[in-house]
């Protein structure tokens, strides 16, 4: 009983605080001033269509850097506890069969799924989309894979070499810009190019390559680990 | 036009979620939080972002539901 | 539209906080999480909002004219950041509860009572 006024308490009392915020809510008819800022001189400094793009990989790519390692973190953690012991893996758990339909439409469609996930990453900087949207897609591909066979086993050392690999290079490129522009992840290594063009915007179609590969590397790994959980004995 | 979509939207948003929350069948309570994820971004779309409605469809609505499903079905596994 | 959608946000991160505290099941109050999670995401982005502005896409639209012409993509960024991270937390609390029920046997949240006093 009183753990129920207690709640009650608790959610009139956020309701009053988010109630407060709804009510000091106007709506805008101006961009404010950063926004303003992005806007007018988003198309000149970095050359890329799309301004959220701009902003996750080069204005705010630092941010980006530790949001990628806060992914990894996650999905080492969870290797991590989820850890068993050897003797308690069955290694060829008998599983139901999977049916026909799933098996073979897996084998054709894994590699169009990738093919659109490649796709959605590297035009990022023009259209919606971009590492993560692609990086999740790439996932789901894999996920795929591991339900039309759940003995699969994802190859932890590929997962590691993308991983890594892809890591390293984002940073890489990052520090090559304080020597050859004007900073950390500057994206002015390369020619800006045209706006609206493939080849534009920089290092930023490469990379948003990189994160795609790292993030999809990250999410299959998460993956793998929760399915391979279940051929834990009981 | 736009307002009549937004009201639709929300009022089925609070519904699933309110059956995320009471339903007492897990699997049932999980699809209907996947649902408030699909209609958020519908709702993200509505307000001119494109890119967190991407990002929505695919992770928040897609990947979370897959993964509550496997750990569900990791502890059905266990308690047969 | 974005009074609408700013209050559907706020109560959907209600919803999600009255979950989180009067559920016992372990894996329905990890639910009350994402709700809560894409409420408060729901709020950021229709801040960002400007009254029938575009998506901040430079394809038709001139880059001399954008100010005028898009809405804000600081917030759109920084919430598309969030879910990503949203993802890896729910998964990293999915796994905890695997471990708790390993534990137990048991989801109940009364069941666990080792650092009760």
């Amino acid at each position: 009983m009183i753990k129920k006024i207690l709640i009650i308490g608790l959610l009139a009392g956020v309701g009053l605080i988010f109630f407060d915020l709804f009510n000091a809510y106007q709506g805008s008819e101006v961009l404010g001033k950063t926004g303003r800022y992005y806007a007018e001189n988003g198309a000149d400094e970095v050359g890329a269509a799309n301004l959220v793009t701009a902003v996750i990989v080069t204005y705010r790519g630092l941010d980006t850097l530790g949001e990628v390692t806060i992914l990894f973190l996650t999905a080492a953690i969870i290797s991590f506890v989820l850890k068993f012991r050897r003797e308690d893996f069955i290694p060829n758990r008998p599983v139901r069969i999977t049916s026909e339909l799933l098996d073979s439409a897996s084998q054709v469609i894994v590699p169009v799924i990738f093919m659109v996930g490649i796709y959605i990453f590297i035009n990022g900087h023009l259209t919606p989309g971009g590492g993560f949207q692609g990086g999740a897609v790439i996932a789901s591909g894999v996920l795929l894979m591991i339900m039309a066979n759940p003995n699969f086993g994802i190859s932890h050392k590929v997962i590691a070499k993308v991983e890594s690999i892809s890591g390293i290079a984002f940073v890489l490129i990052g520090i090559m810009g304080i020597f050859l522009a004007g900073g950390f992840l500057d994206n002015r290594l390369l020619g800006l190019g045209n706006l609206g063009e493939l080849f534009s915007a920089g290092v930023i179609p490469i990379i948003y390559t990189f994160i795609g590969l790292k993030v999809g590397a990250e999410l299959s790994n998460i993956l793998g680990t929760i399915s391979h959980a279940q051929n834990e004995k009981n | 036009m736009f307002i009549a979509i937004a009201i639709v939207i929300g009022v089925a948003s609070l519904i699933s979620g309110f059956i995320a929350i009471h339903h007492e069948k897990l699997s049932v309570a999980i699809i209907a939080s996947g649902m408030v994820s699909l209609f958020a971004s519908v709702i993200f779309l509505l307000l001119a972002a494109p890119d967190v409605a991407m990002t929505e469809a695919s992770i928040g609505s897609g990947l979370t539901t897959l993964i509550f499903f496997y750990v569900l079905n990791k502890i059905r596994q266990r308690n047969d | 539209m974005e009074y609408i959608i700013i209050s559907t946000g706020f109560a959907l991160a209600l919803l999600g906080l009255w979950g989180i505290l009067s559920q016992k099941n372990l894996i329905k109050i990890i639910l009350g999480f994402t709700i809560f999670n894409t409420g408060i995401n729901i709020v950021m982005v229709s801040i960002g909002y400007v009254r029938g502005k575009a998506a901040p896409i430079l394809d038709v639209i001139k880059p001399s004219e954008a100010a005028d012409k898009i809405v804000d993509p600081l917030p759109q960024a920084l919430v598309l950041t969030a879910i990503v991270i949203g993802l890896g937390v729910t998964a990293l609390m999915l796994v905890y509860a695997l471990n708790l029920h390993r534990e137990k046997n048991s989801l109940d949240i009364n069941s666990f009572k080792d650092l009760k006093w």
